[in-house]
């Protein structure tokens, strides 16, 4: 066990000098004095200093969760029907150590398809997790327990924590190329030499749509090549999908990708999240799937999962899976969902329209069709840092320094103003 | 790669078809949730749960606290609550109650701003943050655990990074402490070992120090600057006093020395499913508070990013709230003294049987479990005839016992005893 434990050290890069032992008495010195303070989250930081910020213009486009128009927080009517069902109805007992199998078995229909024959052959094995960070650190955690030679690669880039999960699950990451920044879109020639030229059998996670930072996707006859290439090369894939329904307003639409690969018969991953397509944040849903050859192995590869998430959490929360379930389960209240989740996408969608008619009224010298071409809760806009820096210090917005907005926190009350910001920093570059 | 098909499978891991995953084995079943689907196959009308501890009202229903469903719904009502992320470290009003809650309201440690409190998936979740904490950041890697423990501890631990080693305990001879052997194993640690302390209630014998053994022990960690974890999963369920339940705790943090402390809230407030606790470090100084808890973020941060916010927003009504508060005194005490209750008469009537054997720790262990004494084959026999569902150690949770269960039980322990050695 000394061994299992010095090694995931290492592996974490950790190394910590031995301090002096002291007797423990009212003087002695602290066992923590050496610990430095860690830096500050890129991502949660933003909405950090804009709280701080009193100025009476201010607009935070920094961390991905969805406002209405008025930029206030939503709580869908689905979601609070659904907790009106549950509150003082329900116990709180347990979940299995897999979680919620209701919740599951929705989950699985709204990823794999309904009818999907996938799921009638019980070939997925799946659990229920915190969120899509805890569904991609299941995995990462699973990979190393099973297949400790295998890596990761990720995009270039990706969202900021998908590196510190593989890192902390101790598996070695690889980059692929992925965002062209000269045309703000996917640099798809890359892309499949990367894929080309990665060792036979490579890992690769994927962002199913919506990609986070950039809202660059691939189009449909991109990801079918992309999925003959995984073939040629038997890569295996591993799609985050967090946020289904929330891309292009349709969930059948937005797992397209998941689709394409399952029926050229890959053996995909998958982590889901409700976070954005429910409004279900702070709940922490989500699910981990992986399909299996057949239902024998599925148990065996869940009852795996189960022994990663015992030592970490022993079993996830119940109340956001209840949740989860009673909309999914319920015929009219899924509808409901689904007129919701379409009415956020189509907000979005009419903001991006907005903030590209703005900046081209005001005469922009630059081309920003890449923000309409882009798709889900963000814009990779193309700033620099230095240029987000104006925008914050100047206009007293704020978003992350890669020059990412987030398209939920514009509103048509800010758009014009963001707009008239954007321009100012970038009209003479 | 020798093939000419281009999407013919290649020898490397996996084949079309073919998962990578395909040498999987099924894990073993956890013996302890393993127990509970047992006893959920057997269609047996006599049968009993007297694994997994959960609290069971005599009726052997679940137990929702009433003060928890009026927490519910004071949230459900609100308008203005919306489920946006916590914060990485949590809801902030929770992580100060519940330090309150463990450390009492006037601790000098809370009053200096020397604890870094950060809310966790249950006492499960803070153990786990606080290990892979004191894996990154501590000298000492090892960590003593008492023989015997929960079952998941060693786990927890170990993918945690530390190294796990065990000290004496459990005095099978007299079902109580092993108190001269629990010494000698701590003196004999390396200075700065973590040692693992179960604050009251030990899972799974019931049985705990003493205060002055308690005060022995601290002077031992002390002065071998041993770093104490408590693990406090039972506070206010043991004696059904929530100040009593955290005196060993508050012993240690009352010498200014540092420590961790797991809290959980699945039993004392029935949230079992909610997954809510918190992980508290108290340190030399704020200064050093301020640092551990910035540390903490980066651990959780890329486990599950923040913490779930239902059960904390329930925790956090209830504790602010003084009719509230109050209201869940009584009930906690209330389940306390219905398990205190069941371990009377379970005993009265194992010695109204004339069942061979001292049976006195029964209502001298504390908590929800008794360790009876019982071996493997004797649980199984108990199992196979009568239907009982315990853990293989002898363990029982005193909450699935019920007035009306205890005669069965009684008769099953007296069979065991007397067929089976």
């Amino acid at each position: 066990m000394a061994a299992i434990s010095r090694e995931i050290l290492k592996r974490r890069g950790i190394h910590r000098s031995p301090v002096m032992a002291t007797i423990g008495t009212r003087s002695m010195a602290s066992w923590f004095g050496h610990v430095e303070p860690a830096a500050k989250d890129p991502i949660l930081g933003v909405t950090e200093a804009f709280l701080a910020d009193p100025s009476p213009d201010k607009v935070n486009v920094g961390v991905g969760a969805y406002r209405d128009d008025n930029g206030k927080p939503v709580v869908l009517e689905c979601v609070r029907e659904a907790e009106r069902r549950i509150a003082g109805n329900l116990n709180m007992e347990y979940l299995p150590m897999g979680g919620s199998i209701k919740m599951i078995e929705e989950s699985l229909k709204l990823a794999y398809g309904e009818d999907s024959e996938l799921i009638k052959e019980k070939r997925i094995a799946a659990v229920q997790a915190l969120s899509g960070t805890g569904a991609c650190r299941l995995f990462a955690d699973f990979q190393k327990r099973f297949l400790p030679d295998t890596q990761i690669y990720i995009p270039i880039p990706t969202w900021a924590n998908h590196h510190n999960i593989w890192r902390d699950a101790c598996v070695p990451q690889r980059t692929f190329r992925y965002y062209h920044p000269e045309t703000r879109g996917l640099d798809f020639a890359s892309m499949m030499d990367d894929i080309k030229n990665a060792p036979n059998g490579s890992f690769f996670l994927l962002h199913a749509c919506a990609h986070n930072p950039t809202g660059v996707d691939p189009s449909e006859e991109q990801w079918r090549e992309i999925s003959y290439q995984f073939k040629v090369k038997n890569h295996f894939p591993f799609f985050d999908m967090a946020y289904q329904g929330f891309a292009s307003g349709d969930p059948n639409r937005d797992a397209k990708a998941i689709r394409i690969f399952l029926e050229d018969g890959h053996l995909i991953g998958c982590a889901q999240s409700y976070a954005k397509n429910m409004g279900l944040y702070g709940q922490r849903v989500g699910c981990l799937s992986i399909l299996c050859d057949d239902e024998l192995q599925a148990v065996a590869v869940k009852s795996q999962l189960q022994q990663l998430a015992r030592p970490m959490y022993s079993n996830p929360p119940v109340h956001g899976a209840l949740v989860v379930s009673i909309i999914l389960g319920d015929p009219e209240l899924k509808s409901l969902w689904l007129k919701e989740v379409k009415g956020m996408a189509d907000r979005i969608i009419g903001m991006r329209k907005a903030l590209r008619e703005n900046l081209e009224k005001l005469g922009s010298p630059l081309s920003w069709e890449h923000i309409t071409n882009q798709i889900g809760m963000f814009c990779y806009s193309g700033m620099t840092p230095e240029q987000v820096d104006r925008l914050t210090d100047e206009f007293h917005i704020y978003m992350t320094r890669n020059g990412r907005i987030s398209m939920a926190g514009v509103t048509t009350g800010n758009a014009g103003y963001l707009a008239n910001a954007i321009h100012e920093v970038t009209k003479s570059s | 790669m020798a093939s000419q098909n281009p999407i013919a499978p290649s020898p490397a891991a996996g084949l079309y078809g073919g998962s990578v995953f395909a040498n999987v084995v099924q894990a073993p079943e956890d013996p302890i949730l393993g127990v509970t689907v047992a006893y959920n196959k057997d269609p047996s009308p006599v049968k009993v749960n007297l694994g997994v501890g959960a609290y069971r009202t005599e009726e052997g229903k679940p137990l929702v606290l009433n003060v928890v469903r009026r927490a519910e719904q004071l949230l459900v009502n609100d308008p203005s609550r919306v489920k946006e992320y916590l914060p990485i470290t949590g809801l902030a009003d929770f992580n100060k109650l519940s330090a309150k809650l463990i450390f009492g309201a006037d601790s000098p440690a809370i009053q200096e701003n020397r604890v870094a409190t950060v809310q966790c998936l249950s006492g499960t979740g803070s153990l786990r943050v606080g290990g892979e904490f004191l894996a990154r950041h501590y000298h000492e890697r090892t960590i003593y655990i008492p023989q015997p423990t929960w079952g998941n501890h060693p786990k927890v631990f170990t993918l945690a990074g530390l190294s796990v080693k065990t000290y004496r305990y459990y005095d099978p001879t007299t079902r109580g402490l092993n108190f001269e052997g629990l010494l000698a194993d701590l003196s004999a640690a390396p200075p700065g070992a973590i040692v693992l302390l179960h604050a009251c209630a030990h899972n799974p014998t019931g049985v705990d120090p003493t205060l002055d053994q308690w005060e022995q022990i601290r002077l031992l960690m002390r002065s071998k600057g041993l770093l104490p974890f408590f693990d406090s999963a039972y506070q206010g369920f043991a004696s059904g006093n929530l100040d009593a339940d955290a005196q060993s705790v508050r012993m240690f943090v009352a010498d200014g020395g540092e420590c961790l402390t797991a809290q959980s809230y699945a039993k004392n407030m029935g949230l079992y499913g909610e997954r809510v606790g918190a992980l508290s470090i108290v340190c030399k100084s704020a200064d050093v508070a301020t640092r551990v808890e910035s540390q903490l973020k980066l651990v959780i941060r890329p486990m599950y990013s923040n913490p779930p916010i239902h059960g904390a927003s329930i925790v956090a009504t209830i504790l602010k709230d003084r009719e509230l508060y109050h209201e869940w005194t009584i009930e906690l005490k209330a389940m306390a003294d219905r398990i205190i209750n069941m371990r009377q008469q379970l005993f009265d009537a194992l010695r109204a049987r004339g069942t061979p054997g001292d049976w006195s720790h029964i209502i001298k262990q504390i908590g929800m479990f008794t360790f009876t004494g019982l071996n493997t084959e004797q649980v199984t026999f108990m199992t196979k005839e009568y239907h009982i569902y315990m853990t293989s150690d002898g363990r029982i949770s005193m909450a699935g016992l019920s007035s009306k269960t205890v005669p069965h039980l009684t008769d099953a322990i007296h069979a065991a005893v007397t067929r089976m050695k």
